[in-house]
C-alpha cells in the first residue's frame, strides 16, 4: 500500500522564547495525513509549547507553518481550527455544568431561525458519540461523566470540525486499559479517514502500540525522528534523554521494620466498605486497581482530608485522632495528591512559597518567616529533586508537570514526614524524572520512611512496591507480596 | 499606580488642604486594609459601612450615656464590631454561606442595631477627649494620619512577613491545596473576618471622633469606598493578590479625587459619576498590567 507522502503540516524553524527560558529553538516537525505521529520528550523539552504554537494559544517568535503547502498565520485558537487543526489537552476542555450535546456544538449550535435546533443538535452529537463508541445519552450533563468518558467527548468533537491534524496531548493519562483500548481504536479510525494524528505521551509502550512515526524534542531542540517499526525503546530513550538509560525502575532493597501505620474497618459514607490493612516502616506499599476502585478515598480519609463514617487509624500501636490534614501532619504524615494543579500547588505562588507551605514553622523564627531559611529550605530540596527552575521565584504555574509534581513532593519531604502517601505521583511525567522520583522513593524507603504509593500503571506498581494492595469498587480485594505479583494475578484479583 | 494631580487648582497643594485630605481618606484607608485581608482569601465583606457606623454609636453611647472612659469605650466599639466580622467568618465557615450572602445579612444586621441603639437621633454629649483621635494632632500632623500609618505597618509586615499572612495568601490562591497542607482554613477564614470588622469599626470611631457625634447613618455605602479603595491598590477579587500599600494608595486617589472635585467646583452629581469612572479605569490599567506579565 503506497501512503501519500505529501505533508499536511510543516513547522519549520519555530522558536519561542518565554522570560528567563527558549522552550523552543528552531525546531521541526512534519506529519502525513493517515499517519500517527507520536511525539515524546522529557518534561520541559518543549512538547507542549510546540502544540500550543501550532493550536494558536502562543505565538511563535521564530518560524513559519504550512499546512496542506500553503503557509498559514495562526493567531488564535479560532484561526487554528478553521485550518483543520483540533487539540486535545490532558487538562480536558469540557464544560461540566452543560450537557454533551451543548459541550460539542459550543459555539456553534445548529439553529432554526432564531432559535437553537435542539433536536438536530442532540441527533449529530449522537452520531459522532456512535462513532467514538461512546453509549452515554447525549442530555447526559457532562460533570456526572468519568474522565475517559469526557476524553471521548473531545474526540468526538474534534471530529465534528472535520480536522485534518488532530493533536492528542497525554491521552491516556487517566485512563484503564480497556478505555485505552477504545481509544486506540479510534485513532485508527482517524488514520482510516486520513487525518494526520499527533500523539503525545510518555509511554513507551503505547507509541509502539499505536504510532507510524517518533518525533524526540529535547531541551527545545529536535533530537530525532525515527519509523516506529525500525526502532527500540533504547533508541528512543536515548534521543530523550542524551543517555542510555537501563532499568526503568530502580527499586533497591529497605529493610521493613514495624508496623507503622494500621487502618481497620475504615468506611465512608455509601463507598469505602471495611478497609483495613498495615503498613510498615521501610516499606513501599502499592495500591493497585481500576480507576474509581476508591485508592484515593482511602487515602484521603486517612489522612483526614474527607470525612470517614467509621474505622480506626493506628500510628505505632496507638490509637490516632485524624480529623483534618493538619493532625495527619502533627503524626508526620504526608500525601501528595493526585491533583497537582488544583490540589497540590497554590499555583500563583513560587517555588520557594509552595515548597514550605506545609512547612512553614520550621522556617520562621517567632511567628516571622525567615527568608534566608525558606531560601536555604527551597534549594535543598531543588537540588535533591533536581526540579528545573530558573529561580526559586518562578510561579509554579510556569514549570512543566514533572517539575510542578516535584515541587508537590518537596512540600511534603520539607517536614520530614515518616509516613508519605503518593497518589498518580508520575503520571503525566517523563521518563527521567518518573526515574527520579522512583529513586527518591526507593531511597526515603531505605531511610526508614513507610511508604503507600497509589498507581495506574502496573509496571510501575509491579516494579516499586513491596506489597500490592488491590481494591475494587469501593473494597480491597486482597494483599500480594511482591514475588507473586503479576499482572495476571493482580487483574484476577480484581474481579474475584 | 498613577496619582491623579490636580495641578489645576493651586489651594490643593497647600499643607492644610493636603492633610486634610489624608485625614478624610485615612479612614477609607484602615477600612480597606481590614477589606483587602478578606479579599486576598476570595471573600467579600459588605457590611463593613455597618459596623463602622456601630462602632461609632456604640463608643460614644458608653462614653455619653455610661460614662465609661474613653479608651474602655473605644475599645467596645471596636469588639461590637469584631463580633460582627466573628460572625460573617463562623457564618461562611459553618453554614457554609457565600461572603456576599452573609455579610449582606449583617449589613442589616448591624445597621439595625445602629437605629434601634440610638433611636434614629445622633449620640452627643460626649467629653472633650473623646475627639482627640479624630481631631488631635500630634506633631503637626493628624492623629488620623498616624493611625493610618501605624496600621499599614503593622499590617504590611503580618501579612508580608509572618506566617499566617502567608497562610491567609495561600489560601486565597487555593484553598483545597492549602487545606491539604494541613493548614486550618477555617480559622483563618473566621480571622480575617474578624479582624476586618475590628478594623472598619476603628475607622469609624475615628470619624465619630472627628464629627464629635455617633451618627447611627455613619458609613451608609462607605463599604463601598473601602473596597474600591482596595481594588483600585490592584488586588484581585478572586483572590490570592493584593497589597497594603496599594490599598493605601487606592484610599488615596479616592481622597484626593473627591478633594479635586470639590476645588474645582464640580456639581457634586458629577463627583459620583467620576468617581465610577476613575474605578473602572484604574482597575482597567492594572489589569492590563498584569496580562502583560506571564
Amino acid at each position: 500500500m503506497t501512503k501519500t507522502r505529501t505533508p499536511i503540516l510543516e513547522m519549520r524553524g519555530i522558536t519561542k522564547r518565554f522570560p528567563g527560558v527558549t522552550a523552543l529553538n528552531q525546531v521541526d516537525l512534519t506529519a502525513y495525513p493517515g499517519e500517527v505521529l507520536a511525539l515524546v520528550g522529557e518534561n520541559g523539552a518543549g512538547k507542549s509549547t510546540l502544540m500550543k504554537v501550532l493550536s494558536g494559544v502562543h505565538k511563535m517568535d521564530e518560524g513559519e507553518i504550512l499546512v496542506n503547502g500553503e503557509k498559514v498565520e495562526i493567531a488564535d485558537p479560532l484561526s487554528s481550527q478553521m485550518l483543520g487543526i483540533s487539540i486535545i489537552y490532558q487538562e480536558l476542555n469540557v464544560l461540566d455544568n452543560m450537557n454533551i450535546a451543548e459541550n460539542i456544538f459550543l459555539g456553534r449550535e445548529p439553529k432554526k431561525g432564531m432559535f437553537e435546533d435542539k433536536q438536530k443538535m442532540h441527533a449529530d452529537a449522537r452520531r459522532l458519540l456512535d462513532e467514538v463508541g461512546l453509549k452515554v445519552d447525549t442530555w447526559t450533563k457532562v460533570r456526572t461523566l468519568s474522565t475517559a468518558q469526557k476524553q471521548m467527548i473531545e474526540v468526538a468533537k474534534a471530529l465534528s470540525f472535520h480536522s485534518k491534524i488532530i493533536i492528542m496531548d497525554e491521552p491516556t493519562s487517566s485512563l484503564t486499559e480497556t478505555e485505552t483500548e477504545t481509544l486506540f481504536a479510534i485513532i485508527r479510525k482517524m488514520r482510516e479517514m486520513n487525518v494526520a494524528v499527533v500523539y503525545i505521551s510518555h509511554k513507551l509502550a503505547e507509541i509502539f502500540a499505536i504510532s507510524d512515526e517518533v518525533a524526540v524534542l529535547r531541551d527545545g531542540v529536535c533530537a530525532g525522528r525515527m519509523t516506529t517499526a525500525d526502532c527500540t525503546e533504547n533508541d528512543i530513550v536515548n534521543a530523550m534523554v542524551g543517555r542510555d538509560i537501563n532499568d526503568l525502575f530502580n527499586k533497591q532493597d529497605a529493610k521493613i521494620g514495624d508496623v507503622v501505620l494500621k487502618v481497620e474497618g475504615l468506611s465512608t459514607k455509601g463507598f469505602l466498605k471495611d478497609i483495613s490493612f498495615e503498613l510498615h516502616a521501610g516499606e513501599i506499599l502499592g495500591f493497585a486497581g481500576l480507576v474509581g476502585a476508591g485508592r484515593s478515598e482511602v487515602m484521603r480519609a486517612v489522612f483526614g482530608i474527607d470525612k470517614r463514617e467509621s474505622g480506626d487509624v493506628f500510628i505505632n500501636g496507638k490509637k490516632a485522632f485524624i480529623r483534618s490534614p493538619k493532625d495527619a501532619l502533627r503524626y508526620c504524615m504526608g500525601f501528595v495528591p493526585e491533583d497537582r494543579k488544583s490540589q497540590g500547588l497554590v499555583l500563583g505562588m513560587s517555588v520557594r512559597q509552595n515548597t514550605t507551605l506545609a512547612a512553614l514553622r520550621l522556617v520562621a523564627e517567632r511567628g516571622f518567616i525567615s527568608r534566608q531559611k525558606e531560601n536555604e529550605m527551597t534549594n535543598r530540596f531543588v537540588k535533591a529533586l533536581e526540579v528545573k527552575t530558573p529561580s526559586n521565584e518562578q510561579r509554579v504555574k510556569n514549570l512543566s508537570g514533572g517539575n510542578q509534581q516535584k515541587v508537590v513532593i518537596a512540600k511534603w519531604l520539607a517536614s520530614s514526614p515518616s509516613i508519605l502517601i503518593l497518589d498518580e505521583p508520575t503520571r503525566g511525567i517523563d521518563v527521567g524524572a518518573k526515574r527520579e522520583i522512583h529513586a527518591l522513593m526507593s531511597d526515603l524507603a531505605r531511610r526508614g520512611v513507610a511508604i503507600i504509593m497509589i498507581s495506574s500503571e502496573l509496571p510501575e506498581i509491579l516494579g516499586m512496591s513491596d506489597r500490592i494492595v488491590v481494591m475494587h469498587e469501593g473494597r480491597i480485594k486482597g494483599v500480594i507480596p511482591r514475588e507473586k505479583a503479576d499482572q495476571v494475578s493482580i487483574m484476577k484479583m480484581v474481579v474475584s | 499606580m498613577c496619582v491623579i494631580t490636580a495641578a489645576a487648582e493651586p489651594a490643593f497643594l497647600k499643607v492644610s488642604n493636603l492633610l486634610s485630605t489624608a485625614r478624610s481618606f485615612s479612614a477609607i484607608a484602615i477600612a480597606g486594609i481590614g477589606v483587602l485581608m478578606i479579599i486576598i482569601t476570595g471573600g467579600i465583606d459588605l457590611s463593613i459601612g455597618s459596623v463602622y457606623g456601630l462602632a461609632g454609636v456604640v463608643s460614644t453611647y458608653c462614653c455619653s450615656l455610661f460614662g465609661m472612659p474613653i479608651w474602655i469605650s473605644m475599645i467596645l466599639g471596636v469588639l461590637a464590631g469584631a463580633i460582627f466580622g466573628a460572625l460573617n467568618g463562623l457564618m461562611v465557615v459553618y453554614c457554609k454561606l457565600p461572603p456576599f450572602i452573609a455579610t449582606l445579612g449583617t449589613m442589616q444586621i448591624a445597621r439595625g442595631l445602629c437605629t434601634i441603639l440610638t433611636q434614629g437621633y445622633p449620640v452627643s454629649n460626649l467629653p472633650g477627649g473623646y475627639m482627640f483621635l479624630g481631631q488631635g494632632k500630634f506633631l503637626g500632623i493628624p492623629m488620623a494620619i498616624w493611625c493610618m500609618a501605624m496600621i499599614a505597618v503593622l499590617f504590611a509586615v503580618f501579612l508580608n512577613k509572618t506566617v499566617t499572612g502567608r497562610r491567609i495568601f495561600a489560601m486565597g490562591g487555593n484553598a483545597e491545596s492549602t487545606r491539604i497542607s494541613g493548614i486550618n482554613i477555617k480559622a483563618l477564614i473566621i480571622l480575617v473576618y474578624t479582624l476586618g470588622a475590628a478594623l472598619g469599626s476603628f475607622a469609624g470611631i475615628i470619624t465619630a471622633s472627628k464629627l464629635g457625634v455617633g451618627q447611627p447613618t455613619a458609613g451608609n455605602g462607605f463599604e463601598m469606598d473601602a473596597i474600591a479603595a482596595v481594588v483600585i491598590g490592584g488586588a484581585s477579587l478572586s483572590g490570592g493578590e493584593g497589597s497594603v500599600l496599594g490599598t493605601i494608595i487606592g484610599a488615596a486617589i479616592i481622597g484626593v479625587l473627591r478633594n479635586a472635585l470639590v476645588l474645582l467646583r464640580v456639581d457634586s452629581y458629577w463627583q459620583t459619576l467620576i468617581m465610577g469612572v476613575v474605578i473602572i479605569a484604574a482597575v482597567t490599567a492594572d489589569q492590563l498590567r498584569k496580562s502583560g506579565k506571564a
